[in-house]
């Protein structure tokens, strides 16, 4: 399991563009990170890149277990969820069917899923395509991933764009419980998070 | 040799230099080898359209020598993500295809008047042809995908996937046709050709090889320009 | 390895079930297999002599037909992220994508084959012949196949660059495989042919993967 992450002299470049460069950071146990800055300043693009989807210009991402540093190949493949703009959800498939296949992929079982469609009040939906599904229902039946497969770093970009308030209220308490369990989250966001975060703002260099 | 070259700088400083030097030794070669070629006796059976062969044989060899440089380049350039290795894989793709068209035009209008047909689906001809769709396939991948540093890459893939493909469609195409007559520069025993043949297919195969040396380096320096122009104008946006 | 077999089974039911599955790349090669004798004329004696390579033509295009679908959706969808993000590394991801497209579309294919090689006019006791090869030489088209479906990802075009791309590497298969039924047609020995047809589509099948992973991380950097 991961406890920490380390951002050492990290730069991004997409393109021609150096995006940012010398990001140092050190996320532990139950710390949660909100990411800001204007668009286009990386926020999408660090998390790739701690995600591993992006190669860094320079510096590195490493992985800190309970005994020393992890691969990061190990970490990646057990400890990460990611969770972007596209959900991975295939319009055409049953909620259930969608949600099961992404919880086991990502080391979850069929009872941890139920138990996360329990607690996210998606249980009356589950027989529906996914693509009659509004857009915060859809949130909804993305974010029960994170929450059926126990993976320690989670990567949100906008998780609650589309989450009325009373939902975003149980986003956030949800997220309260995967730090409690000692998780770390980082989210890329424009509102502020419901929970206590430290703030990243990225700037252009 | 390499090590040296890979920095930009000092690849430009020697380009620079270089790039004339062997268009002139290009342009001297080409000239003694076209006199060569013209003064070659006739052949006994062909007459005076044997003179094709020193035009098309060394194409038909730089269609492939041009193919290795491209496997190559795009090996170095995924390996260690070298942006000089990666211009050259860009820049090597076009003149491959040129070359390979060239052996082409020349084999046809050779064959015309010694096989009495423009083409035939012989294995030579065909695998070169194969060749000649492999570098547009190359060329238009890298066309169609807007980010430049993942076109090249995935170009890249794309020509290894071709260096061990194309071997066995070579292979395969022999297999397919075993009618042509036999190789008859390399083989065993020597060559068979006689030496007033020889000469000149010998200085043409050189000359080619330089231009071509001299395109390539011209060409990469470009991609070089243009890349430092783009930035340039990034950098200008703000 | 459990991961794996999850996402063979997902991919499997995704190639068969979604927007017509195989039927589309059969109902192609009925069509190729029916233009072809308006295209040349009916005469049985021209037609049965092309006939077993006109199959393996017809069955080289309908294979390309889904491969724009095999990476193109999950990397619009966001899957491919999830896949990056999973218990196997992307080769494996890569290699269970191209068997599931090979049961899925593949082995209907070599099973119309000999069928289409009939009606076109090839003998009756070529059809166990038509159908081994067209099934051994699918494994290699599938994987050949994808190859150049990872690697247009993203790019403007896909369906015709991947065919662009892919045709001139279909070459081998498509000459061993009608090899092997010509071989077998005219009496001689059609062993050679179809150990090499069988070589290619291992090859492909070892390091078509390799290849699909990379351009897949390619794309999606």
């Amino acid at each position: 399991m991961i406890t920490g992450l380390h951002l050492e002299n990290l730069a991004i470049r997409r393109g021609e563009r150096l995006l940012f460069a010398g990001l140092c950071l050190d996320l532990g146990a139950s710390e949660a990170l909100a990411l800001t800055g204007a668009n286009g300043a990386g926020k999408t693009s660090l998390l790739r890149a701690i995600a591993g989807l992006i190669a860094p210009h320079e510096g590195c991402v490493r992985f800190a277990g309970a005994k020393g540093d992890l691969e990061p190949e190990d970490a990646r493949s057990s400890g990460i969820h990611l969770l972007g703009h596209q959900d991975g959800l295939k319009s055409a498939g049953t909620a259930w069917d969608e949600l099961l296949f992404q919880v086991r992929w990502t080391g979850g079982s069929e009872a941890s899923a139920r138990a996360a469609c329990r607690l996210l009040d998606l249980e009356r939906l589950l027989g529906l395509e996914v693509r009659k599904l509004s857009a915060g229902q859809r949130r909804r039946l993305a974010l029960a991933r994170l929450v059926a497969s126990p993976r320690a770093l989670w990567l949100l970009d906008e998780p609650m764009a589309p989450l009325d308030s009373e939902r975003r209220h149980l986003f956030g308490h949800l997220m309260g419980e995967h730090l409690a369990a000692g998780g770390m989250i980082i989210a890329a966001v424009h509102d502020p998070l419901p929970i206590p975060v430290r703030r990243l703002d990225l700037v252009f260099s | 040799m390499f090590q040296a070259l890979a920095n930009p700088q000092r690849f430009m400083a020697f380009s620079r230099w270089a790039a004339p030097l062997l268009a002139v030794i290009a342009a001297g070669l080409l000239s003694w080898g076209l006199w060569l070629s013209f003064s070659a006796p006739e052949d006994y059976q062909q007459g005076a359209t044997v003179r094709l062969m020193f035009i098309h044989v060394p194409a038909a060899y730089m269609a492939m020598f041009c193919y290795a440089c491209l496997g190559a380049a795009s090996l170095m350039g995924l390996v260690f993500r070298h942006v000089l290795a990666d211009a050259a894989a860009r820049a090597c793709a076009p003149l491959g295809a040129g070359f390979t068209a060239l052996a082409l035009i020349t084999g046809m209008l050779w064959g015309r008047p010694m096989w009495g047909t423009w083409w035939v689906w012989d294995a030579r001809v065909t695998s070169v042809l194969v060749l000649f769709l492999f570098y547009i396939g190359y060329m238009a991948l890298q066309a169609a995908i807007d980010d430049e540093t993942r076109a090249t890459r995935a170009s890249g893939i794309l020509a290894l996937v071709g260096l061990i493909n194309l071997p066995i469609v070579k292979f395969s195409v022999d297999w397919w046709n075993t009618l042509h007559q036999p190789a008859s520069v390399f083989r065993k025993g020597g060559p068979s050709l006689p030496p007033e043949f020889l000469w000149p297919l010998g200085v043409m195969a050189l000359a080619y090889m330089a231009l071509f040396g001299a395109l390539w380096l011209v060409r990469i320096r470009a991609e070089v320009w243009r890349k430092r122009a783009q930035s340039l104008a990034l950098q200008a946006a703000g | 390895m459990s991961g794996l077999w999850i996402l063979f089974r997902r991919e499997l039911g995704q190639t068969w079930g979604r927007g017509g599955g195989p039927v589309l790349a059969l109902t192609f090669f009925a069509c190729v297999a029916t233009l072809l004798p308006l295209a040349v004329g009916a005469s049985p004696a021209r037609l049965g002599s092309v006939a077993p390579g006109a199959a393996w033509l017809a069955l080289a295009l309908a294979s390309l037909l889904s491969l724009e679908r095999l990476f193109e959706r999950d990397f619009e969808d966001g899957t491919l992220d999830l896949l990056a993000l999973g218990p196997a590394p992307l080769e494996a991801v890569a290699l269970a994508k191209g068997l599931a497209q090979w049961l899925a579309n593949g082995a209907p294919l070599a099973l119309l084959a000999p069928v289409v090689a009939v009606a076109l006019g090839a003998g009756l006791s070529l059809v166990p012949m038509i159908f081994i090869s067209a099934l051994i030489g699918g494994l290699g088209l599938s994987f050949t196949g994808g190859i150049g479906a990872a690697l247009s990802l993203g790019s403007r075009r896909g369906g015709v660059l991947i065919a662009v791309i892919v045709l001139p590497l279909f070459a081998p298969p498509v000459i061993f495989g009608a090899g092997v039924i010509d071989a077998y047609a005219s009496g001689l020995d059609w062993r050679p042919a179809l150990g090499f047809l069988s070589a290619y589509s291992l090859a492909a099948l070892a390091l078509g993967p390799l290849a699909m992973a990379a351009a897949c991380r390619n794309a999606l950097s």
